[in-house]
């Protein structure tokens, strides 16, 4: 090995430090050059091809065209693009065939089929979560828990309208709009307060016993008519999605939340004073039934039915 | 600009010599089992009881690999790291015990550059004849000549990317698909680019590929020793006292030779004629040297009909040219070996005891958990059961080791799973917390196979957590 290092080997002819230093001539192959080339070869056929360069306030196109479906179901033929690429996946592209094929089982299944069936729910989750991401998410959160005061949370087992996989399927078809009577100008302070008191009186140990039982005759009586809507027993009416007020369950006074006694009976006191008035929009015009079907499914999967 | 020429170097065109000996029957050899495995590989049928009747297939959209009677799933993709490493560490060990064996023997490179040479002899003879056709101007006979090496070049370059997309589906359904223009996309453009780059690469670039391309002649330098293989020439026997000379007259027999200080090298140039990457290994060891013993053979054919002793040009080490003994048991070669064993082992262990059920449980962390109207708190799972067997596999789910919890799995506690398909099902886990009660506990999630013998329950930890 080092006889062949001794060689002479071709120098560039560059000498610094006297002629002591040298440089080594190893001059690149030829199809070193050539593949530089052809890339440019390459960029020019792609600029012909794709859009490529600014012009003013434009751009070079290409000549590449492609069509795609708009939302309103006409064909558009535009410059290649990837934007309308996309579209073109998302309509007839391998695995948005697929996904429709699939969507087409769900959709001509009933109820009780997709339940049953261990395939069926798997794809349901999966496009489920992401279609609930889309448009349920904003208010619901992405696992579905909600907002306490605002937004009921979907993955307990306190439904105000219903969790059977019907109700479900009502209420993002048709929305809902959860309304309580605020009572501040019909009750007195004392009174809101008697009658917090008898409704955590359910649910938990404490409060003063003579306030409660005041609470009890404001509550059943005429004079705050709580039954109208809670029920005689307190545990709401699903008709109309007043809420069932002897559970652990709080959607909207945050009374799990409040450090003691006196502040759990205030976060109810609020809500009996100033009343609820919150809407679910209604998706019928703007999912499709598909999709409100993969939603219900979905929905009712994270804690429904029970 | 007057530098120009210097700058960039045209290929210097090789044409090698044919040869017979040893070397040459290994590698024809070795050549022909690669070629058969490669070619008729895909069309190899195979019973299964679920799954393509193909022997070797990959099966990409069904995210399984048939290989003979095992079956690759995406979970066993560690399998690849254990290959990987095992490729990696066998290159080192063979390196450094005897060269570059892997180059000169097995590299798709040397292999298909081989069939190339062959065919251009075929078509256009022997290295003279093929020189002198470079050299003569086109004409009718040149035109001819060289355009079918070319076209049989392209033959076997689309044979060879041809094949390749066989291992990738069914192979008479496919091969049928392709022809009648019905092949999905990527078939087409796997067989094109494979076409292309097996013609550039073998029939164009070759020895190229080896001195400017490849990354493993670069780096194997670090690999030898002195006691590693490498093809060489005797230069104390080949060059004597005055260095080589050719067969003249008193330049005979070895006696003569001797007495006039002449080594036995008779400057034939059999060695360089034979050499595919046109070394001339008695420069000594060289870059563009990718030890396939071409010229051993050479040399020795030439030194049995001169009637003197073979291995002017043969396999030895450095420390051997320099008078020592080559040491082929040496402290780094055992080290490969071990590690070569121990991965081999561990993934051949693997593979023995593929399980052939798996289980995985992902915790739903939003929320974490949920108090229920009870009062009670729940967890949410997801569970993926894998059936890796070939039968259809009835399991019962269940969650074990957290006291007082009850499980849903919806209408899924019992369920069936297809043949080498998995199911996710959704549990959840509600308990009545106590006080006291820490706020993580492991929970362990189990399935039971119902009805088969061989197949023992597979599990999978979580954790239950409480507000």
């Amino acid at each position: 090995m080092s006889e062949t290092n001794k060689q002479e080997v071709e120098t560039t002819g560059h000498a610094w430090d006297d002629g002591t230093l040298q440089e080594y001539n190893n001059p690149l192959p030829k199809w070193w050059v050539w593949t530089f080339y052809a890339t440019c070869v390459f960029a020019i056929v792609y600029w012909i091809l794709y859009p490529a360069w600014p012009v003013g306030k434009g751009f070079t196109t290409g000549i590449k065209t492609i069509e795609y479906q708009t939302a309103d179901g006409q064909t558009v033929t535009t410059h290649w693009n990837m934007r309308a690429l996309l579209q073109q996946e998302m309509q007839t592209g391998e695995e948005a065939v697929k996904q429709r094929e699939y969507l087409e089982k769900i959709t001509s299944s009933s109820f009780e089929e997709i339940l049953s069936d261990p395939d069926k729910m798997a794809f349901v989750r999966s496009m489920g979560k992401v279609a609930f991401a889309d448009n349920c998410a904003g208010c619901h959160g992405s696992g579905g828990n909600g907002v306490i005061g605002l937004f009921p949370n979907l993955v307990d087992d306190a439904w105000l309208w219903g969790g059977d996989i019907k109700d479900i399927q009502t209420a993002i078809a048709n929305g809902r709009n959860g309304y309580m009577t605020a009572f501040a100008n019909t009750l007195s302070v004392n009174e809101i307060n008697d009658v917090s008191a008898y409704v955590l009186s359910y649910s938990m140990e404490g409060g003063d016993a003579a306030s409660v039982q005041r609470g009890s005759e404001i509550f059943n009586g005429p004079k705050g008519g709580c039954t109208a809507c809670h029920g005689a027993d307190a545990k709401g009416m699903k008709a109309l999605g007043s809420a069932n007020l002897t559970d652990q369950i709080w959607t909207v006074a945050d009374v799990p939340g409040a450090a003691d006694y006196e502040a759990k009976k205030a976060a109810v006191m609020s809500v009996v004073k100033n009343g609820i008035s919150r809407e679910m929009p209604a998706w019928s015009g703007r999912l499709d039934d598909a999709t409100i079907k993969l939603l219900t499914v979905y929905t009712y999967s994270l804690g429904g039915g029970m | 600009m007057s530098g120009s020429e210097h700058l960039y170097q045209d290929r210097t065109p090789i044409f090698p010599r044919t040869v017979k000996g040893r070397f040459r029957s290994i590698k024809w050899g070795i050549l022909a089992l690669a070629y058969g495995v490669y070619f008729l590989l895909p069309w190899v049928r195979w019973e299964r009881p679920v799954g393509p009747d193909q022997a070797v297939i990959f099966d990409l959209e069904g995210r399984l690999f048939y290989i003979f009677n095992m079956t690759v799933h995406p979970q066993d993709i560690f399998w690849l790291a254990g290959f990987l490493m095992l490729a990696a560490l066998l290159l080192f060990f063979v390196t450094g015990v005897a060269g570059r064996v892997f180059c000169g023997y097995f590299c798709f490179q040397t292999l298909w550059t081989d069939v190339y040479i062959w065919i251009e002899k075929l078509v256009q003879g022997e290295r003279p004849a093929r020189i002198r056709l470079s050299k003569q101007p086109w004409n009718v006979e040149k035109l001819r000549k060289l355009g079918l090496t070319h076209l049989l070049w392209l033959f076997v370059a689309f044979l060879t990317g041809f094949s390749f997309v066989m291992y990738w589906g069914n192979a008479p359904e496919l091969a049928m698909q392709f022809f009648t223009g019905n092949a999905p996309f990527p078939a087409y453009f796997t067989t094109l680019f494979l076409t292309t780059t097996t013609y550039v690469m073998a029939g164009l670039a070759r020895e190229q590929v080896c001195i400017y391309m490849c990354p493993y002649s670069r780096f194997q330098t670090v690999m030898f020793d002195q006691d590693s293989l490498i093809i060489s020439y005797d230069k104390q026997r080949g060059e004597g006292e005055q260095g080589r000379h050719k067969i003249a007259k008193d330049y005979k027999t070895l006696e003569e030779r001797q007495s006039k200080g002449a080594g036995d090298c008779i400057d034939c140039g059999y060695c360089f004629q034979v050499c595919p990457t046109g070394v001339d290994i008695r420069n000594g060891l060289q870059i563009g040297c990718i030890q396939c013993g071409l010229c051993i053979d050479a040399c020795d054919t030439i030194m049995d009909s001169m009637g003197w002793e073979r291995g002017l040009v043969r396999y030895s080490s450095e420390k051997e040219l320099a008078g020592g003994k080559t040491r082929f048991l040496k402290w780094k070669s055992i080290g490969y070996g071990i590690a070569i064993s121990i991965v081999a082992g561990l993934t051949i262990w693997s593979m023995l005891n593929q399980a052939p059920m798996d289980m995985h449980v992902l915790k739903m962390r939003q929320p974490l958990y949920v108090t229920l109207s009870s009062g009670e708190i729940q967890n949410s799972y997801e569970v993926k059961v894998n059936n890796k067997t070939n039968r259809e596999v009835r399991v019962r789910l269940e969650a074990k080791g957290l006291d007082g919890a009850t499980v849903d799995f919806g209408r899924f506690e019992e369920v069936t799973i297809k043949p080498e398909k998995n199911i996710r099902i959704m549990a959840r886990l509600k308990m009545k917390p106590a006080p006291g009660m820490p706020k993580q506990q492991n929970v362990t999630f189990r399935a039971i196979p119902l009805g088969h013998d061989d197949l023992s329950p597979v599990e999978f930890g979580a954790q239950f957590f409480l507000p």
